[in-house]
């Protein structure tokens, strides 16, 4: 073969462009990612533990064993993202190494460190990162991020969070692309975002990487939502396997995002799924179990 | 032709990029996710994305006899990776597909994301070479003698055309070329 190139930026946001209008969800086992798949997920999220239970349990949560992550890799075809800590390039590189196809460099898991995030510009493997407004989501690019997702408040059900975060996201790109050329350093410099970024969502009116939703989402009319205001396709973590029926749950809420826009779709992809997961009111919760607030 | 109305399958995948080269092009696009969407269009791109969720997104709806019919009433196809798949007549590992293309498909034949790569095509019938951009990619693993050769990869055919029917294994839509789109507009 005559030079090829690997790992190259296009390569790694090309990937993400595959999965846009899909749904990709968070799996514990074997069993669980067979019955994503067989639901039309386009990916899987391998983790030990699902955020709720996360949440749940405390302590500190890490990437998960590479037994789990290589059974699920083994028991489907669509493509397998798995999660290190914040600034954990050490678990990112195990991650590359069993053959993950994606890396979420995640606020779910317990920061491995505070003051800086994984250099992903040094991976073959694509990243993706939270984010809660666009200064964020362009300071994660600037490190080599080939995809940014809402933070939203994972393990909560309750998608006010996420929401917050892709209108922040949204509004700031249309207010970016409305200003002048020598308005765009001063921006730069709030945002606390890369000026070359800066400049480029402002000719372009949109990111130069696909923005996904993902944190509370847990009814298909969740996913309706954020992909009216924004979003390209969704993570559902503890959404699905939380709830009473997670086959129907799973196949109902990838109709719902494809069709997102049919709101006859979403409703009959809403009826009789039984019980979604409980959920958590954010505003209820002390400041320390705010998961967003990890990473900056 | 500008003008043209052309559809972008739209169920998943990276339809938005396929939609931009085209109305850069002057096409009016519409994005495909209902059966009915296919009315009164002259070309259709079924774009990459992950040809299994695509097949079961296809599922309680009459999708493969539709495009077929699509196809057989003078409707023009340009398959990227996953859509290189829905087109061919046979895939491997084993799934439906639409059969307009005599080829074989081996799906994720590269392996898996970090294997992705970038390369040059040697592409004769084109004014300039081809990047080819090969993101988990499938492989055509034969090809039947109605099926012309337009772009190779180390000898291997990565872009094909049978009759209306374009199939790339790679994605020009990811190196901003616009030739394939071209020529699918020529023959909507």
């Amino acid at each position: 073969m005559t030079e090829a190139e690997t790992g190259t930026l296009r390569l790694k946001t090309g990937l993400a462009e595959m999965l846009a209008g899909g749904v990709i969800m968070d799996v514990t086992d074997a069993a669980q990612a067979r019955i994503a798949e067989e639901a039309s997920a386009v990916a899987v999220m391998a983790l030990e533990r699902v955020p709720a239970d996360i949440r749940k349990e405390g302590g500190v949560a890490r990437m998960a064993d590479p037994s789990i992550v290589e059974a699920i890799m083994r028991a489907v075809t669509i493509p397998v993202m798995a999660k290190c800590r914040i600034g954990h390039f050490a678990e990112a590189r195990i991650l590359e190494a069993l053959g993950v196809d994606f890396i979420d460099e995640s606020e779910v898991l317990t920061p491995a460190d505070e003051a800086y995030h994984v250099d992903k510009h040094a991976f073959t493997v694509p990243f993706v990162c939270g984010c809660r407004d666009l200064g964020e989501a362009l300071r994660r690019i600037g490190e080599g991020a080939a995809l940014v997702r809402t933070k939203g408040e994972a393990g909560t059900g309750n998608v006010v969070e996420a929401v917050r975060h892709m209108r922040a996201v949204v509004s700031a790109i249309r207010r970016l692309a409305t200003l002048g050329p020598e308005e765009l350093m001063r921006e730069a410099k709030d945002l606390g975002a890369p000026y070359e970024l800066v400049r480029r969502v402002a000719r372009d009116g949109r990111l130069p990487v696909p923005n996904f939703a993902a944190g509370g989402i847990a009814t298909p009319a969740d996913a309706a939502l954020m992909m009216a205001l924004g979003a390209e396709a969704v993570f559902v973590g503890s959404g699905i396997f939380k709830s009473s029926d997670p086959a129907a749950r799973a196949r109902a809420i990838v109709k719902a995002t494809t069709h997102h826009a049919d709101p006859q779709a979403v409703a009959e992809a809403s009826r009789g799924l039984g019980e979604p997961m409980r959920g958590l009111d954010v505003a209820a919760l002390p400041a320390g179990e705010r998961l967003q607030e990890r990473g900056w | 032709m500008s003008g043209a109305r052309v559809g972008v399958l739209a169920l998943q995948g990276d339809f938005a990029a396929h939609a931009r080269i085209l109305r850069a092009l002057g096409a009016e696009v519409s994005e495909v996710r209902r059966l009915a969407d296919l009315e009164g269009l002259r070309a259709l791109v079924l774009p990459g994305g992950e040809s299994t969720a695509l097949l079961r997104l296809m599922d309680g709806a009459p999708w493969l006899d539709a495009l077929r019919a699509f196809h057989a009433e003078g409707g023009a196809l340009l398959g990227t990776c996953a859509g290189a798949i829905l087109l061919a007549r046979e895939v491997q590992p084993p799934q439906p597909s639409l059969g307009l293309l005599d080829a074989v498909v081996e799906r994720n034949a590269y392996g898996r994301q970090t294997e992705s790569f970038e390369a040059e095509l040697a592409a004769p019938t084109f004014d300039a070479p081809m990047r080819g951009v090969f993101i988990r990619a499938p492989r055509l693993t034969a090809t039947g003698p109605a099926v012309e050769v337009l772009a190779r990869l180390s000898g291997e055919p990565v872009l094909v055309r049978q009759g209306r029917v374009l199939a790339a294994t790679f994605h020009p839509e990811m190196a901003a070329d616009d030739r394939l789109h071209r020529c699918l507009l020529d023959q909507g």
